[in-house]
């Protein structure tokens, strides 16, 4: 059973096609780098496939529930990261991460957990400010945390996960990804920065088309 | 990697988190909450001034004239209902979650109506004073506000969930909420009216219930639709 699969996705933007009749199988254990220049589609391509954007035509499966009639059950093992943080700037990375927590479905997880986790990244020190006073990196990496605390996950979509972050964190977050891949989960991502994940992936590339 | 649980106590936990969340945003935006509410308060106080000492004209249009000013104060605190969270893609996140998100909305409607109405409920024996309400006259008023203003929170957010997306839609939205609060205004000040006659006010407490339970049917499916509609 795969873990996503779309059918035949089309997506047109102001009567302009941005791709047409996209089939995608990804399996346990897949990594699919998702390749454009900007403006191809990469994040509309991303947004149908998590169920955030309706396609123009076509189907998406994830965990074999349909993004478009059953978006909670479809989602329910998803891990989304977009451009935008999805966090408040007026709480603390704590209350963001533990409302994320306490809203993404799963069993109880400890603060001090989370606290570790924020330690895990270098984010020491500033758990309990407001995230709009930290660095754009800091506040990516808090929403970046949340691939460590979704436990039962089994699908990333993560729409260019590098951004801003330091040299550092690039290389745990890989170790992540790979250790994710390694345990059966499934990755897409766009990214302009050269992979080194140590893993066998593949590659989808969109044509920028007019 | 186990199989997730998707009881209802999980759906539970994830209502709580949101609405403790709500009131922690709340309280720390207190300045920008107050606005409305002194709006509200000085629209109202500028009608006794307007009007002078003529207590009989004063007591005529009081339900008109708090009613006219709780609609337009509502109208000015309900855009930033589901703003902050679009802008933030904290919408992106609630969408994604294994919450359905009809139940979502109707914790944050609820949760915008406890702290930006029932300060107004709290404020208004002054008001009533100004305007030299009866005490039958403020008995209702208080009963139409507390059906009606749930209503307006409710058919209110359908309207901003459809303009999320748009940039500066404040007047926008007034404009197409407006006549939908007109049947409200008109059996809320009909049902005041009657009040200052002595008269029972049944068949329009009535009415008005109704439109409440039927707002509060309809409308989580509406606006987490056009909550949907918005992320295209």
């Amino acid at each position: 059973m795969p873990i996503l699969a779309a059918q035949q996705i089309s997506c047109e933007k102001q009567d302009r096609i941005l791709f047409q009749d996209i089939d995608l199988i990804i399996n346990n254990g897949e990594l699919v780098m998702l390749k454009g220049e900007n403006g191809a589609g990469k994040t509309s391509l991303l947004r149908i496939l998590t169920g955030l954007s309706a396609p123009t035509s076509g189907q998406v499966y994830i965990n074999s529930h349909s993004t478009q009639l059953d978006i909670n059950s479809a989602s329910s093992r998803l891990v989304y990261v977009g451009h935008k943080p999805g966090l408040s700037g007026l709480l603390s990375a704590t209350e963001n991460l533990v409302f994320y927590v306490n809203t993404s479905g799963q069993a109880f997880i400890a603060t001090t957990e989370i606290l570790d986790t924020l330690s895990h990244l270098g984010l020491d020190g500033v758990e309990d400010l407001p995230l709009k006073n930290l660095s754009a990196g800091q506040q990516r990496k808090v929403g970046l945390a949340k691939l460590w605390l979704h436990k039962t996950a089994n699908l990333w979509v993560l729409d260019e996960p590098f951004t801003a972050l330091d040299a550092a964190t690039v290389v745990l977050l890989e170790a992540h990804i790979e250790d994710f891949l390694q345990k059966g989960g499934a990755v897409i991502m766009t990214s302009h920065q050269a992979s080194n994940i140590k893993h066998q992936s593949r590659e989808l590339e969109l044509k920028y088309a007019w | 990697m186990n199989t997730p649980v998707n009881e209802p106590n999980r759906v539970g936990t994830a209502l709580i988190a949101l609405a403790k969340r709500e009131f922690a945003l709340a309280y720390r935006q207190r300045a920008e909450l107050m606005q409305p509410l002194m709006f509200f308060l000085m629209v109202v106080t500028l009608f006794p001034l307007a009007i002078g000492g003529n207590s009989q004209t004063l007591q005529l249009v009081s339900g008109a004239v708090v009613w006219v000013a709780a609609i337009l104060s509502l109208l000015m605190g309900l855009d930033r209902l589901f703003r902050d969270d679009y802008i933030d893609g904290s919408l992106e996140q609630l969408i994604l979650s294994p919450t359905p998100l009809y139940a979502i909305v109707l914790v944050k409607v609820l949760n915008h109506w406890l702290v930006n109405i029932v300060p107004l409920l709290v404020i208004s024996p002054l008001l009533a004073l100004f305007l030299n309400m009866t005490p039958a006259m403020y008995f209702a008023l208080i009963l139409t506000l507390l059906l009606g203003t749930p209503t307006i929170s409710l058919i209110g957010a359908i309207g901003v969930a459809l303009t999320v997306g748009l940039q500066r839609s404040g007047v926008l939205v007034a404009l197409l909420l407006i006549p939908l609060f007109i049947p409200l205004l008109i059996f809320a000040t009909s049902a005041i009216d009657s009040a200052s006659m002595n008269l029972p006010i049944s068949f329009q407490i009535g009415i008005m219930a109704s439109l409440l339970l039927f707002s509060l049917a309809i409308s989580p499916m509406v606006i987490a639709y056009s909550l949907k509609v918005s992320q295209n």
